[in-house]
């Protein structure tokens, strides 16, 4: 990785050091915490500029269901101040310092250029949907804002959108307006045992498809044991009041007992297996394996693990009614075109989630773009970063 | 008044020969170009502003809108695409020397997918008509602009048109999964699909509320979601606008996020009142119309707390809705709130800022304020868990001094919303009644930057062109070359 770091700890300074870098022509690596250096492309520049100095809640307002932070604030920082509150992150963005090996934990900043969202995104949308208001440094320098910090906001285009998930290639983020939620009450979970992957979608697809707002459907593969599940398992959570969590559950449970035995698990149980759902560690990636998420429309999961099963040995976890696929395998380039053949086969995407640095470097670890699109992105490229300095290369060679 | 840019005089001199390379697009019925016909679209929902265009086409196919598009991109044609035009900001305004395409013969449902809980539609399918589909089997799509019965998905997506439910459910950028786009070289471009999120930009989020700005819309593939088992209001009236912005803080404190919770001031009250006769209390300064859903027991005790948080806060009357019947007649007057204001009123404006929430007080005070200094009078209705405020300012349109001090009082309005920390508009978009007004939340820079990006979609400018941005910047932005360091 880049020799030398720059940590600024104003805005100011982050948008001098990318005047800088634009007028020299010097390409700079952007991240937070770096605890995702290991997703998508390697980027070759020989320094990197790094948010993580940029720290602090900046506004925090219950009532209002809003929170700000710079960019740089630990993810678990924010947790905290909300907890406080009653209040969580909608999105409920993994926490990938397992998956990575990092030591430190992700910045906001971080967790938000790569729009990760964790296993209530099936009902409660993803970080993209949560983010009210921006502040970045485009690769001129200039500090632009879009967005706000109110709920509902159509003013002029939603770069706030376009800057999420845009791995720091198209901004530097430094500063960040989050909807947020009151934390449920109480939780629980419905599991079945399921003969395979495809009744297991259909289980979940009647949860999701119920008006009993499940929160959560995953399917584990190979079960659980150290929780008691053993087998192919349905799992499906509701978060709610006390009373409508009983109660949702008890329905859930009625609507699938035609499918098996369904099994009720407590709150902390669940609570405890959907960390490891969300952090995807259930996926139990060895060290020097590659890690794929592939999304495709629900019921083409069972089809896309059958097709990475058929391909070499592969680990899975389906998150998302089935439309998340967790993948894990060889880090090799044979497995990785096994991976996209079944993306596309499905009708999705995939993204080369971790993996070695020569695999990544030799390999579209995103999906192609067809040419009308590329060409407009070659533009937009452009219009915020004229001089290619933010994270050239990071999800495409030579973009 | 908002000026139009002047038209192409080498445009205006070709039409015949524009509306005959159209005819042999789109044959048939679907190139309109009569001037008592074009009447129907020389407005949309904003109807002080009214300009018939070139001509109108109404394509009734992705194809179609592509070789129009590929037409007009050829030949330098300015294109303003159009909906249902309810628009309530001018987004489907015309220009006179501009070709509107008219997506409403787009209006085939294609698939429903109940597995995938998704459903393919034209853009011309009208927003409650996908819920109409999809009802039987006990699903609804769940954006509800109060328009839904004629808007259109397409204009829902040009626009991400929220609705009275979106506290919970969202607005149209949260409900969607992919579209099929037209550029303007008239390249057909399927962006997202039938799954969750991009690998790689976001376009879909980028277009979705672009205003026309960046390209067209002409298929869309919405979330669909199961119906709740059921949903009940209740009406609580206090004596302080104050006194019931602290309640609704207090519910959302609470944890309770209700499914809507609707804010009525004392004039709105009234008018709704005289119209609807539902039963609203005229002693009250303010009142909250508050929706849960779930099953019966769920909604007692949900609306049981509501009740008793709204309790410690001296309301006038609480009235908790014991049947659908009941629940329908407090949402009836709110229902007809603009028609109720249209009745007193020869006609109104409708405001769409948001604020945050805490400063509502403040704000409807001002707003009290500027009203009697243009000697206006102002009914508010308010989103009051989101922050967006839909004052309706009374006027007269015959009277061009009315007009003039109505268009000003709402500017003021949406100056101060930014003022105290809000923005412009909450859902019905810039359009051309709020484009010059952009410079008061954003910055010279800012602007230039959200123009180059339009830029990078439409070089030429031709896409809606006067709507967004102020008429000074149509056109390319300046490159962005590094500021010194």
């Amino acid at each position: 990785m880049s020799a030398a770091l720059l940590a600024p700890d104003s805005e100011e300074e982050v948008a001098r050091a990318v005047a800088a870098a634009a007028a020299a022509g010097e390409p700079l690596a952007i991240e937070g915490n770096g605890t995702k250096r290991a997703l998508l492309r390697p980027v070759q520049a020989a320094r990197t500029l790094s948010t993580r100095n940029l720290r602090g809640i900046t506004l925090y307002r219950p009532q209002e269901l809003i929170l700000s932070a710079r960019a740089g604030t630990p993810l678990p920082e924010i947790e905290a101040a909300l907890a406080e509150h009653g209040q969580h992150l909608i999105a409920e963005p993994p926490d990938t310092r397992a998956l990575f090996g990092a030591e430190l934990p992700a910045t906001l900043g971080g967790v938000v250029a790569a729009n990760l969202s964790g296993p209530r995104r099936i009902a409660w949308g993803a970080m993209r949907d949560h983010v009210l208001g921006v502040r970045f440094v485009n690769g001129a320098g200039e500090v632009i804002r879009s967005g706000g910090r109110v709920l509902k906001n159509v003013t002029g285009l939603d770069l706030c959108k376009l800057l999420t998930g845009s791995y720091g290639t198209l901004g530097v983020l430094t500063e960040i307006t989050l909807k947020v939620l009151p934390a449920p009450e109480a939780t629980g979970s419905v599991a079945l045992r399921v003969p395979d992957l495809a009744t297991g979608v259909r289980a979940l697809a009647a949860g999701l498809g119920s008006p009993f707002g499940p929160t959560g459907a995953a399917l584990l593969p190979e079960g659980a044991p150290a929780f008691g599940l053993e087998g192919t398992t349905a799992l499906l959570r509701i978060e709610d009041f006390a009373p409508s969590v009983a109660y949702r559950l008890d329905r859930l449970r009625a609507l699938l007992a035609p499918l098996g035995a369904p099994r009720l698990l407590d709150a902390e149980t669940s609570r405890a297996l959907w960390r490891l759902v969300r952090e995807a560690s259930l996926l139990g990636a060895a060290a020097g394996e590659a890690i794929w998420r592939v999304s495709v429309p629900p019921t083409a999961g069972p089809a896309v693990a059958a097709a990475l099963r058929g391909a070499f040995a592969a680990r899975l976890l389906l998150d998302w009614g089935g439309g998340l696929v967790w993948v894990a395998g060889p880090a090799t380039e044979a497995a990785h075109a096994a991976v996209t053949a079944a993306a596309r086969a499905g009708g999705g995407v995939w993204t080369l989630f971790r993996a070695p640095e020569p695999l990544r470097a030799a390999v579209a670890v995103l999906p192609g773009e067809p040419p009308p699109l590329a060409a407009i992105a070659a533009r937009v490229k452009a219009a915020l970063d004229p001089k290619g300095v933010l994270n050239p290369g990071r999800m495409r060679a030579g973009a | 008044m908002i000026a139009l840019p002047p038209p192409k005089p080498e445009i205006l001199a070709r039409r015949d020969a524009i509306v005959a390379a159209l005819r042999a697009i789109v044959p048939g019925e679907g190139v309109i170009s009569a001037p008592l016909e074009l009447k129907p679209y020389e407005t949309d929902g904003l109807t002080a502003y009214r300009q018939p265009p070139l001509a109108v086409v109404l394509p009734t196919s992705t194809e179609q809108v592509a070789a129009v598009m590929r037409y007009c991109h050829a030949n330098g044609i300015r294109v303003v695409p159009r909906g249902a035009g309810t628009s309530l900001s001018g987004g489907a305004l015309p220009l006179a020397d501009a070709v509107v395409i008219g997506l409403m013969r787009m209006n085939r449902i294609l698939e429903v997918d109940y597995d995938n809980r998704l459903a393919v539609v034209e853009a011309g399918v009208t927003n409650l008509g996908i819920t109409a589909a999809v009802a039987e089997r006990g699903f609804f799509y769940a954006p509800d602009p109060s328009s839904q019965l004629a808007c259109m998905i397409g204009g829902n997506v040009m626009m991400n048109s929220g609705g009275a439910h979106c506290l919970k459910y969202g607005v149209t950028a949260n409900n969607l999964l992919g579209v099929k786009f037209v550029t303007v070289e008239g390249e057909v471009v399927e962006i997202g699909g039938r799954h969750l999120d991009a690998a790689g930009y976001d376009w879909l989020g980028l277009i979705t509320g672009s205003e026309g700005q960046l390209g067209i819309v002409t298929e869309v593939t919405v979330r669909i979601l199961p119906s709740p088992e059921g949903a009940r209001a209740m009406l609580a009236a206090f004596r302080s606008i104050e006194v019931a912005g602290a309640a609704v803080a207090a519910i959302i404190g609470s944890g309770i996020i209700p499914v809507a919770l609707e804010f009525m001031d004392r004039p709105c009250i009234h008018a709704c009142e005289a119209f609807a006769h539902a039963g609203y209390p005229l002693d009250a300064e303010a009142m909250l119309i508050i929706e849960v859903e779930g099953s019966e027991a769920e909604q007692d005790m949900l609306l049981g707390r509501i009740r008793e948080i709204c309790g410690r806060f001296d309301p006038i009357s609480l009235r908790v809705a014991q049947t659908a019947e009941e629940s329908a007649a407090i949402w009836k007057g709110r229902k007809g709130a603009f028609g109720a204001v249209g009745r007193i009123s020869p006609d109104y404006l409708c405001m769409d800022g948001t604020i945050p929430t805490s400063e509502l007080p403040r704000v409807l005070g001002r707003i009290a304020e500027m009203s009697r200094a243009y000697g206006l009078q102002v009914a508010n209705v308010f989103h009051a868990g989101d922050g967006n405020l839909h004052p309706l300012i009374l006027f007269d349109a015959n009277d061009p001094e009315s007009t003039r001090k109505a268009e000003a009082f709402g500017a003021d309005i949406l100056r101060l919303c930014v003022e105290v920390g809000g923005c412009l508009t909450g859902e019905h978009g810039v359009g051309v009644e709020k484009r010059d007004l952009m410079g008061v939340q954003f910055l010279p820079h800012e602007l230039a930057q959200q123009r180059r990006i339009k830029g990078a979609f439409d070089p030429d400018w031709l896409l809606n062109p006067s709507k967004v941005f102020p008429l000074e910047g149509e056109g390319a932005a300046p490159a962005l070359t590094a500021r010194a360091a």
